[in-house]
């Protein structure tokens, strides 16, 4: 195998992985604050994509077509809508369970996440058919061998990677993060230093929400090719990347994501003769960590309460 | 509870109301199953909403439930005996019969489910790929002239109990969201498996061989008297057997002391831990118990349906197992009787719901978590001793 072939895997790699680190984060920002799994996450994710997409459309009808304004509108109508969408669905389904078994968080947002995706399917026009994504950015790119870096992948990588920075600047450094984190820490406590406890939760969700669909928008220019199944495999992948890195730390989501995305190169790389394997392989590598390492690589600092 | 069957000997026919019941519900479906226009079928069920309303009211669900609990015996047979009526009543109709049967298997699929997440509380998210396994061995074996039929069920249920092997120690060792995990990974691993693996057809799935038993082909149809009778009559009796046999098993695991431990593991596995209870040995059981019954109803529905796809095994067909079991209630076979009935037969008696049935029912159970997490029909208590009066 030449250096060319490899370095493509490595960019392929650290794309993939900014992209699942951004949808794990999500995942572990709501486990943080709330204790709970919103499974719909995925598929939110993939309505945002839809929020973006229904954004160029209206831009390209209005004939406003310079890439760059278009991107701005397709990314804040995106993040803005999915922002909303997941605060919503925190103070209309999750607050209301809060109570109940842990398990039914998990189950009624796993049947809202099919219920947004039979809708999308159902009632976006044409929804059950591949949309074409624009390709709004420049799409030149530098050949060093046989190996050609895409100048797009460069762009949404350290844009990834930068919003990832900032997630991490927002939690610690500034005073709604500390809100948040000390939601995460003991609610009880939070809410007696007078911390506007459904608000903290609200904004989190809107947080975790938006950041993934900058994963969405990203996969979107990155395939040029969005569908209603998209938020299901992303979420799933999303969702084993914060188990894998642990519940509840937003490192272990980061490294969790491009551990994923990791795996599925490996597979893809060292099982040439089926590269359709990557995911068996991938998830199968899942089922052995978590055998191994029950709760996450690393682990939440908790203890059983009887 | 004042209720018990031990004070009702007073009643001269503490069966009276149930069996009503179980005779209404045999003429129902049989109404159901052949209703042609969209009318029929919404003022059938129309029908069946306000009867349930009426009968809420009136009181009349208390009294079934009693009859219930002090004939529990007789009234399971004379259910069996009228889904046996039905089904023979109904014996030229190809389409009802199929009907009938797919609700079985997927009430028996849920009765598997259920005592992994009703009994212990494990989740398993990946249900549709434990019924493809079955599905896929019946395929496989099917071709293979000289395995009698009622092994091929078997080994359908074996072969989904051995793949399910490897997520053991996983599944032992976490809990909750973690566990959870595990089974969709796998479901997800399964699919992707099935689609790109060349030798069991990929994507496009495998033919199954219908069943043979001593050399008597069930896709020949019998001719009783000259009566025309569909082939599917010997699926269904097949079906219904099953759906005794499991149901019996159910129950009897429900009333033993393996139930009673997963029961105490699931509602709190220290506690359990602490009286002794080994919770890594009832939850492999769970699971294990579960999978083969999966399993089994899986290679079942493979050889009736003749034809299978890694599409009929997605994520969303897990998901509506799971829907079946928390639809009904969970812990209940009874509920998940109803439920299988609403998710099978609905979508396919209205045709204009077809397209629209993952999201009618990923909002039904919504609403059911939301407003009556118990479910259609809640878990009754513990019934040790039933069909024991004090003058028995």
């Amino acid at each position: 195998m030449d250096l060319g072939l490899i370095a493509q895997y490595l960019a392929n790699g650290i794309l993939l992985g900014t992209m699942y680190a951004l949808v794990a984060v999500g995942f572990t920002l709501f486990f943080g604050v709330l204790d709970v799994i919103k499974f719909s996450h995925g598929d939110v994710l993939m309505l945002g994509t839809f929020i973006g997409f229904t954004a160029w459309l209206g831009l390209e009808a209005v004939g406003i077509l310079k890439p760059w304004i278009q991107l701005l509108g397709v990314l804040l109508c995106s993040l803005a809508g999915t922002a909303l969408i997941g605060a919503a669905i925190a103070k209309w389904l999750i607050l209301p369970l809060k109570k109940a078994p842990q398990l039914n968080t998990l189950l009624i947002t796993l049947m809202l996440g099919t219920a947004i995706r039979e809708a999308v399917r159902l009632f976006y026009p044409n929804g059950s058919n591949p949309k074409a994504f624009p390709a709004l950015l420049p799409n030149s790119s530098i050949e060093i061998g046989n190996f050609a870096l895409r100048a797009d992948s460069v762009i949404l990588v350290v844009s990834g990677l930068a919003l990832i920075g900032l997630l991490n600047l927002v939690i610690n450094r500034t005073r709604l993060g500390l809100a948040i984190r000390a939601v995460a820490q003991d609610e009880e406590t939070a809410r007696t230093m007078g911390i506007n406890y459904t608000l903290v939760v609200l904004a989190t969700f809107a947080i975790g929400s938006g950041v993934a669909a900058f994963a969405g928008i990203m996969n979107g220019l990155y395939y040029n090719e969005i569908n209603f199944g998209m938020g299901l495999i992303l979420g799933l992948i999303g969702f084993s990347a914060a188990i894998i890195g642990g519940l509840g730390n937003l490192y272990g989501a980061i490294l969790g994501g491009f551990l994923f995305a990791g795996l599925q190169v490996i597979g893809a790389a060292l099982l040439p003769f089926a590269s359709a394997y990557k995911d068996v392989f991938a998830f199968s590598v899942v089922i052995a960590l978590m055998a191994w390492k029950p709760t996450g690589l690393i682990p939440e600092r908790s203890s059983d309460r009887v | 509870m004042t209720n018990t069957p031990l004070l009702q000997s007073d009643r001269a026919r503490p069966w009276a109301c149930a069996g009503a019941v179980i005779l209404a519900a045999g003429l129902y479906g049989w109404a159901l199953l052949m209703a042609e226009e969209t009318w029929q079928v919404l003022s059938l069920l129309i029908l069946a909403v306000v009867a349930t309303g009426v009968a809420i009211k009136t009181g009349f669900v208390r009294r079934v439930e009693r009859d219930w609990a002090a004939s529990e015996t007789r009234l399971n047979r004379l259910a069996f005996a009228v889904l046996i009526a039905l089904i023979l009543v109904l014996s030229g109709a190809h389409f009802a019969l199929l009907m009938i049967s797919t609700v079985l298997l997927y009430f028996v699929a849920s009765l598997g489910l259920n005592i992994q997440f009703g009994f212990t509380g494990l989740v398993n998210f990946a249900g549709a790929a434990f019924f493809g396994a079955g599905a896929y061995t019946a395929a496989v074996l099917g071709t293979m002239p000289m395995i009698p039929p009622i092994l091929i069920l078997i080994a359908g249920g074996m072969v989904a109990m051995v793949i399910s092997l490897p997520l053991l120690i996983p599944i032992v060792r976490t809990t909750g969201h973690y566990a959870a995990v595990v089974t969709i990974a796998f479901g997800v691993l399964f699919r992707t498996f099935l689609e790109v693996n060349e030798v069991l057809g990929g994507p496009q799935g495998l033919m199954v061989n219908s069943m043979k038993v001593f050399g008597w082909d069930f896709y020949d149809a019998p001719s009783v008297g000259g009566l025309d009778i569909s082939f599917y009559v010997n699926y269904a009796l097949l079906a219904a057997g099953l759906a005794a046999l499991v149901f019996t098993l159910f129950r009897r695991l429900e009333r033993s002391w393996i139930g009673l431990h997963m029961d105490a593991v699931r509602l709190d596995e220290t506690a359990a831990a602490c009286f002794g209870i080994s919770v890594k040995r009832t939850k492999i059981q769970a699971f294990l118990l579960g999978n083969l019954i999966l399993g089994v109803s899986g290679a079942l529905y493979g050889m009736m349906i003749s034809f299978i796809a890694p599409a009929s095994f997605t994520f969303s067909d897990s998901l509506l197992l799971v829907s079946i079991v928390l639809l009904g209630g969970v812990g209940n076979p009874w509920g998940s009787a109803v439920a299988a009935v609403i998710v099978v037969l609905l979508p396919e008696k209205l045709q204009l719901l077809q397209e629209y049935r993952f999201l009618l029912f990923s909002v039904l159970v919504m609403l059911v978590l939301l407003f009556r997490p118990e479910g259609i029909l809640s878990r009754q208590l513990r019934n040790f001793f039933p069909d024991r009066r004090s003058d028995a």
